[in-house]
């Protein structure tokens, strides 16, 4: 067992709450200041988000000139909760995974932040906007920097909430609003599991902290490490959209881009694999929880992928493949000590990747007037250069194109998904076909092909604003699994425990296979949409039965309806027909019982002196009968 | 033993069924006025029984306060508020009566059986003794509302003179309306004459005949017939008001008769 | 002569006191039941003065006889008051003390 080391805060360290607040404060000051910021707010925010990249940065090149041993600070903040047996320290833990998130989201997040300058520029609430988006890097880098899981939910549940207002952040439109409601129910559920985790582990080990925890999981029964394995899992679903709870976030594509690209695709769905991977002691304890995980992930790429073939909306397929990338960093989460860090490093160059096409698929949208179907796009390549050329460096490290960013991680996730279970890898190794057949659909029909342009449209290049970020995201796609192939795995070790193994840039045998299949799902894509076919301009009909289940999301909503919304909606019409009924039948009719009654009784006082001197008199006998019974007792 | 029958035992069984009957004639009796007298009968009674109990001085105040003054108020208040119409007595609430005559044996029941018990065969001491202190009952009582109960005495004079100033601000009536100057009072007579025809001078005269003059004789109009409004309301209702046409229709055949043996006398 | 008696008969002129003011609805008749009530007490009390040898049970029934006084004083120009306003000293006439 691996305990992480940690130091105290020193220099930059002891100011690394600075990170989380600077966001925060801004996000607050631009909520409440009104108008009074409307012409400078975004870049103030911009400014904050920045800020906190910096901080990182700093914080990453110190941890990188230190021996590895002692990299990982702990930044005691305050007591939080100190009541009876219960004292919790709210506090901060910068290791060496925490940093790298930390890094992800900041850097990122400022790129996201730039871009959205540009994409948000002719809203009138873009003031609020970006108090979201700065509220949301604030709860992210809670989340990521927490110490101990109730300060993680606390994040946890800011980053929901950002989320939802970000989802719904056009809440003119009833299917924004009503998507930002999904997402929050939906993760919902999600928190319950978490909930439950963090209750479990508070009464067995009597502490939250990651120490406690790590440090306790040994100790613990199979049945609680499972139990506990599970609600995290559970927990991890919901935010990552992780089938069962994978329903809200083709839904969540109603919020702007930006944000689909900042919170849907590079960081927020992706805290589910971080807080797996964070409690990897408790998922090397249960076999079974640890299966449930990789098979969680199996499904959920698959799923994902699936979805994303059938799917004419460019933000929707982006969405599916996300949902299929997390899958993959969830099996490589799952496999155990051998995964960890390949999750994380799939996280991290999907982060880019997938923030570069979301980016690039904002790029798009803005040039055709917000149009989201694909079979109205077409022949842009030559149209939006940028746009093209850093969306083809993100397509090729999707797809695994040797050397760039995703080959390394994809490649190292199904080898280790193969030595681990064969299942696994296969589901891995078909999972990266169907990624290729439809990024390169995606490609296609996006930018190659007639043009297919609605009437009116009249694209046009992005502004730099939006075109900048797009650039040096792509670079990161290129460059960005090269650049941590060799190094993710020592750098990790100390902290999520995994590992670490011989990696070659010359592919073994199952690298030649995943190439292989990649090259057919391109293939198969180009036969399909390629050359000079021409794309239908509505989607055909078909009773193909995967596509039909494709396009239905693998009718999630459907089986989320029939399974939890209709039982729900009959038991609550049953409370409420028990709740008039007899609850509010039983309570009338105590009060008409009693109703009658004071009718009765009020008779009494009619007013009449006599029958109050009556009642007098027969009151005093009672009294004198009562008082000579007593004495005769 | 033979019982030694007493004087006081006499006056018991004589006074004592008296007061009952004056205490049934009180809660029986429609007439008010018939009401006060059996209660002022019952008072009498008490005080020969107080009397008997060789309480001089309360069987004194007993008449003289109690059944003079008070039940003479009482009569006074009778009066002043009318005693032409006797009580009605059906009962208007629902088994008031049944009721109140379950409470009235009710405490009588309890008061007999909770300290009339008690008592039974106790001897009397006797004032005797109390009295004799003194020099007499009157004495004795002096002593002791003087002495004893000094505090007391002054408290119940000072609640005589708080009754007294409560009577009086009871008793006066606050003019709400300022007085009706002659002015008003005509015009508001001249206006009653023009709604409603009634007649604006002052009312006539009580009849003046020949046998009667007395304010319970009618007048009457030229016609003969009765001015209903030359007698008081409250007369009329009691129904005391002399038969003013028989009166004058026996007058005017009596004339009639003088006459006409005037004419024969004259004849001859 | 034991007190028995007469505490009997106050007991019967008390209950027939305590009958009339139920019973009787003229304001004035009810009071005088009242005053028929406190004459009973009084009877007692002489009678117990007399059984115990002491005079302290007479002056009580002084007293009971001035406040009795004052009372009447007290009630009797309310009961005038009642019926200037209302024309009637029906004690169901002035039945305003309900809801």
């Amino acid at each position: 067992m691996i305990t992480l080391e940690t130091i105290a805060a020193t220099g930059v360290f002891s100011v690394a709450w600075l990170m989380i607040a600077v966001p925060a404060l801004m996000a607050g000051l631009l909520l409440i200041s009104g108008k009074f910021f409307d012409r400078t707010g975004h870049w103030m925010a911009v400014a904050a988000s920045t800020t906190s990249f910096v901080l990182a940065a700093w914080m990453f090149i110190q941890m990188l000139g230190a021996d590895p041993e002692h990299r990982a600070v702990s930044v005691p903040l305050y007591t939080w909760i100190n009541s009876g047996t219960w004292k919790i320290d709210a506090g901060l833990q910068i290791d060496q995974l925490s940093i790298v998130f930390a890094l992800l989201i900041t850097g990122v997040g400022s790129l996201i932040h730039l871009y959205s300058v540009g994409y948000m520029a002719h809203d009138v609430r873009r003031r609020r906007f970006f108090a979201y988006l700065n509220l949301f890097v604030a709860a992210m880098l809670l989340l990521v920097l927490a110490d101990n899981y109730l300060v993680l939910f606390v994040g946890w549940e800011g980053v929901g909430l950002a989320s939802y207002l970000l989802i719904g952040f056009w809440q003119h439109k009833p299917s924004a609003a009503a998507a930002a409601k999904k997402a929050f129910v939906m993760n919902r559920v999600g928190d319950l599991g978490l909930t439950m985790a963090v209750m479990s582990m508070l009464a067995l080990f009597g502490s939250s902290s990651f120490e406690a925890v790590n440090a306790g999981a040994a100790k613990l029964s199979p049945g609680w490490a499972t139990a506990i394995g599970l609600f995290l899992l559970l927990g991890a679903a919901g935010k990552s959209a992780q089938v069962p709870l994978q329903g809200w976030l083709l839904d969540a594509m109603e919020g702007p881009t930006p944000v689909s690209a900042l919170i849907h695709a590079a960081t927020m769905v992706t805290a589910g694999v971080y807080l797996v991977v964070r409690s990897h002691e408790v998922f090397e304890m249960s076999a079974t929880a640890a299966t449930a995980v990789v098979i969680v992930g199996a499904v959920t790429l698959l799923a994902g992928a699936w979805i994303g073939t059938s799917k004419d909306d460019i933000k929707k397929v982006l969405a599916g493949s996300t949902m299929s990338q997390i899958g993959y960093m969830m099996l490589a989460a799952g496999i155990g000590p051998a995964g960890y860090a390949f999750a994380i490093f799939h996280l991290l160059t999907h982060g880019f990747f997938k923030a570069n096409m979301f980016l690039g698929a904002g790029s798009v949208m803005h040039a055709m007037d917000d149009d989201v179907d694909m079979r109205h796009y077409g022949a842009l390549a030559k149209i939006l250069p940028y746009t093209f050329y850093t969306f083809a460096m993100g397509y090729l490290a999707i797809i695994g194109f040797p050397f760039f960013a995703g080959y390394f991680s994809k490649d190292h996730i199904i080898e280790a998904a193969f030595e681990h279970n064969l299942w696994a890898g296969v589901a891995a190794l078909v999972g990266a076909g169907i990624t290729a057949f439809y990024m390169t659909r995606l490609m296609l029909m996006t930018f190659a092909g007639q043009k297919r342009w609605r009437e009116g449209v009249h694209p046009h290049e992005s502004p730099k604003v939006m075109t900048v970020p797009l650039v040096v995201l792509a670079i990161f796609s290129v460059f960005g699994g090269l650049l941590m192939n060799a190094w993710i795995q020592e750098w990790l070790e100390p902290a999520v425990g995994n590992h670490v193994t011989e990696i070659s840039l010359v592919p073994n045998l199952i690298g030649w296979l995943t190439l292989a299949v990649v090259a057919a799902g391109v293939a198969i894509a180009w036969f399909v949409f390629g050359g000079k076919r021409t794309i239908p301009d509505v989607a055909p009909a078909t009773r193909n039965p995967f596509t039909v289940m494709g396009r239905n999301e693998l009718f999630g909503n459907t089986v989320n309806d029939v399974l939890v919304v209709q039982p729900t909606m009959m038991a609550a019409r049953g409370l409420t027909v028990a709740d008039t009924k007899a609850i509010d039948g039983g309570a009338n009719g105590l009060v008409t019982v009693f109703n009658g009654l004071s009718t009765q009784v009020r008779r009494l006082q009619n007013g009449q002196v006599r029958t109050y001197a009556l009642t007098m008199a027969l009151g005093a006998v009672a009294v004198g009968v009562v008082m000579i019974l007593s004495q005769l007792g | 033993m033979i019982p030694l029958i007493t004087g006081a035992e006499i006056t018991f069984w004589i006074a004592g069924p008296l007061a009952v009957l004056g205490g049934i004639g009180l809660i029986a009796f429609r007439k008010a006025v018939y009401a006060a007298l059996s209660m002022a009968f019952t008072m009498v009674n008490l005080a020969v029984l107080y009397a008997s109990l060789d309480a001089m001085f309360l069987t004194f105040v007993q008449i003289i306060v109690y059944t003079g003054a008070i039940m003479m108020l009482f009569l006074f208040v009778l009066m002043l508020v009318g005693v032409d119409t006797p009580d009605s007595l059906v009962e208007t609430l629902r088994g008031q009566r049944v009721a109140a005559a379950v409470a009235g044996i009710g405490i009588a029941g309890l008061i007999v059986f909770g300290i009339g018990g008690a008592l039974a065969g106790v001897k009397p001491v006797g004032l005797e003794a109390a009295n004799a202190a003194y020099e007499g009952n009157i004495n004795g009582l002096s002593a002791l509302i003087f002495g004893r109960y000094v505090f007391a005495f002054e408290f119940t004079s000072a609640l005589l003179i708080v009754a007294a100033v409560g009577a009086m601000i009871l008793g006066q009536r606050a003019r709400v309306r300022h007085k009706l100057t002659q002015k008003e009072l005509s015009k508001v007579r001249m206006k009653a004459y023009a709604d409603q025809g009634v007649h604006p001078g002052s009312l006539p005269n009580s009849g003046v005949l020949a046998r009667h003059n007395s304010i319970a004789t009618p007048g009457l109009l030229p016609d003969g017939t009765v001015s209903d409004h030359s007698v008081s309301e409250t007369l009329a209702a009691r129904g005391v008001i002399v038969d003013a046409p028989a009166m004058s229709k026996a007058t005017a055949e009596l004339f009639g008769s003088i006459e006409s043996t005037m004419a024969e006398e004259g004849e001859e | 002569m034991t007190p028995e008696y007469y505490v009997y008969l106050a007991t019967i002129l008390f209950a027939l006191g305590t009958v009339g003011v139920m019973v009787r609805r003229n304001a004035l008749v009810a009071f005088m039941s009242v005053e028929l009530m406190l004459n009973a007490a009084n009877l007692a009390m002489v009678a117990f003065s007399q059984a115990r040898g002491g005079l302290d049970g007479q002056v009580a029934t002084f007293f009971v006889m001035v406040v009795a006084a004052a009372e009447v004083v007290i009630g009797l120009s309310i009961i005038i008051v009642i019926y200037r306003t209302r024309r009637s000293t029906s004690m169901d006439a002035a039945s305003l003390l309900k809801l």
